[in-house]
This record gives structure tokens, C-alpha cells and sequence, in this order.
């Protein structure tokens, strides 16, 4: 999820560990932080994902004055082009970070994709299923390459069962 | 506290808790804050009558932050360098997960002492959901 500019901010950090139950006070309190071994508030180890909350055009993020595919007055607010029927559905199928160094509040991010590899098999439950991976590299605003993430995506022919 | 090599074993384990009867609100607070809105994790309309589940359903992401919760309190604030996961089931509202870490290996690359964990994380049923590996910087 390419952007050129991932602020980190406490509060963020805050309601992001709130939505994973995780009350250590590393996300949450600045003081508290001071004096654990990183010494100062850090991000939980996927908050990185919410990167998407910057990502120009992310696709599951309503547009105002955009149709968007949940329901409203209809079950959906997009009629989906026909697939043959299917049901099916993207997932997200794995995920891998690797943490190269710390990230605080004050950090500007930068999120730079790189093309990953694709390929298909035929799954147990949810039909053929087809995979992409992308590689997503966050610098800080020192240029410093702080997480590399690995994201597989999975399209799936049927609803999975 | 960080952990001390001394005092690891290859074979040990750390398991948690790390969501109980999973609210259908815990998961809008995760797509509040990780900015997904997929509707297949918060809208019940769209999710039964268009896209054919029976409820909603977590974010994969979801499972994989309370799964890394279990690891940053084994190993300690900031010592992660590597976690990575394969979601290997959906998790639904009401599930309770329980999170573990195994220890796989103890070494030392460059100078620097890290453990190697396998990691599950299973439902009330015993069910996998998540499964990954996760590596860490240990105290000598």
C-alpha cells in the first residue's frame, strides 16, 4: 500500500491497540514508555498495516460521492460485473513483516511497493484459488528502512465453506 | 522483561488468551483504525445477501494483531525482528483464540543472540486460525 506519507501518531497508535485488546502501556503512554527499553511509545508490530488509512485510492475505503459496494438502501451499492456466478472472494492469505528499526510517534513513513510473484492451485474450499503477493518497504523521513512487509493475496472461484 | 538465553529452552512454550467471545464491535474498531472497511468484516447485509457467509467475519490482520500481542509480551517491547503469518482460517464473532509461541531454535547471528518461534493460534473448538513463525532478539 504505496504512499509518501504514513504520519505516525500517538493517538492512532492508541486506537490501533485498542482494536487488537492490547493495554501495554507502550502504546498508549508516553511516560510509561520512557522507561521501558525502547524508551519511548512504539507501534504494535502490525501497525503498519494502517497504512492503508493513507494510501490514496485504497479500495476498501468509501469515497464521498462514490458508490460503495456495502449495503445502504440495498444490500450493496454496486452492481458487481458478473463472474459466472461464483461467489467468489478476495482474502488475505499471509502476512510477514521484517522489523529493520524502531518506529515512534513523530516518524513520517514512506511506503514504496514492489511487484511480488503470482501463482494458482486448486484449494479444498473455495475452488481455484489464485495467489499474488506484494512487498511493501517503509522508510522513515530519514530514509532509514524500517519494516519490510509481504502480503499474499488469495482470489478465490467460490465462497469458501 | 526481555528474554534471557540462559533461561530458554528449545521446546518451551508461552501460550494467551488473547480475545475472548470476539465482539462484532471489536472488529469495527479494527477496521477504524487499520482504515479496512472491507463491509465483509462489519456489514451484515452486504456479507449474508451479496457476498454468501453467514455473518461477518474478522479481518485476517485482526487475528494476526492479537496472535503478535501474545508475542510482544513473551518477548518483550521492540525485540521482534521477524513475524510473519499464514491465515489459515476465518475467525468469527463470538470466537475465543488462544495464542502460542514455541521455541524452534536459540542462535546467534552477528553478534546477536535471537530465538526462532513457531506460532498458533487456535479457537474454542481447537481449530487453527492462524499459524506463522516469529523471530526475536534475546538477552545473553
Amino acid at each position: 500500500m504505496a504512499t509518501d506519507h504514513f504520519p505516525i501518531e500517538a493517538g492512532h497508535i492508541m486506537l490501533f491497540a485498542r482494536s487488537i485488546g492490547d493495554t501495554n502501556p507502550i502504546y498508549h503512554d508516553a511516560s510509561a514508555a520512557a522507561d521501558t527499553e525502547p524508551g519511548h511509545v512504539i507501534p504494535p508490530p502490525t501497525f503498519v498495516q494502517a497504512s492503508a488509512q493513507f494510501t490514496d485510492g485504497y479500495v476498501l475505503r468509501p469515497v464521498v460521492g462514490e458508490p460503495w459496494f456495502g449495503s445502504g438502501k440495498e444490500p450493496t451499492g454496486v452492481k458487481r460485473e458478473s463472474s459466472g456466478g461464483g461467489g467468489g472472494t478476495g482474502f488475505h492469505a499471509e502476512q510477514h513483516y521484517e522489523y529493520h528499526a524502531p518506529i515512534q510517534p513523530g516518524d513520517v513513513l514512506k511506503a514504496v511497493d514492489k511487484p511480488g510473484k503470482s501463482w494458482e492451485r486448486e484449494g479444498r474450499r473455495g475452488g481455484t484459488l489464485k495467489f499474488s503477493e506484494s512487498i511493501t518497504e517503509y522508510y522513515n523521513q530519514d530514509d532509514v528502512l524500517v519494516v519490510t512487509a509481504r502480503s499474499v493475496g488469495v482470489q478465490t472461484s467460490r465462497v469458501v465453506e | 522483561m526481555p528474554l534471557s538465553k540462559a533461561n530458554l529452552n528449545v521446546g518451551d512454550q508461552h501460550s494467551e488468551q488473547v480475545v475472548d467471545n470476539l465482539s462484532r464491535t471489536q472488529i469495527i474498531q479494527y477496521a477504524g483504525a487499520s482504515g479496512d472497511y472491507n463491509p465483509l468484516h462489519t456489514d451484515e447485509i452486504f456479507t449474508t445477501q451479496v457476498a454468501g457467509y453467514p455473518t461477518v467475519f474478522a479481518h485476517g490482520m485482526l487475528s494476526m494483531g492479537l496472535t503478535g500481542k501474545m508475542l510482544t509480551n513473551y518477548v518483550g517491547d521492540g525485540r521482534l525482528t521477524k513475524y510473519g503469518v499464514r491465515f489459515v482460517a476465518q475467525v468469527w464473532p463470538g470466537d475465543t483464540l488462544t495464542a502460542t509461541a514455541t521455541i524452534d531454535d536459540i542462535r546467534e547471528e552477528d553478534g546477536v543472540s535471537l530465538v526462532d518461534l513457531s506460532v498458533s493460534t487456535v479457537n474454542q473448538d481447537g481449530a487453527e486460525v492462524v499459524k506463522g513463525t516469529a523471530t526475536a532478539r534475546i538477552d545473553d
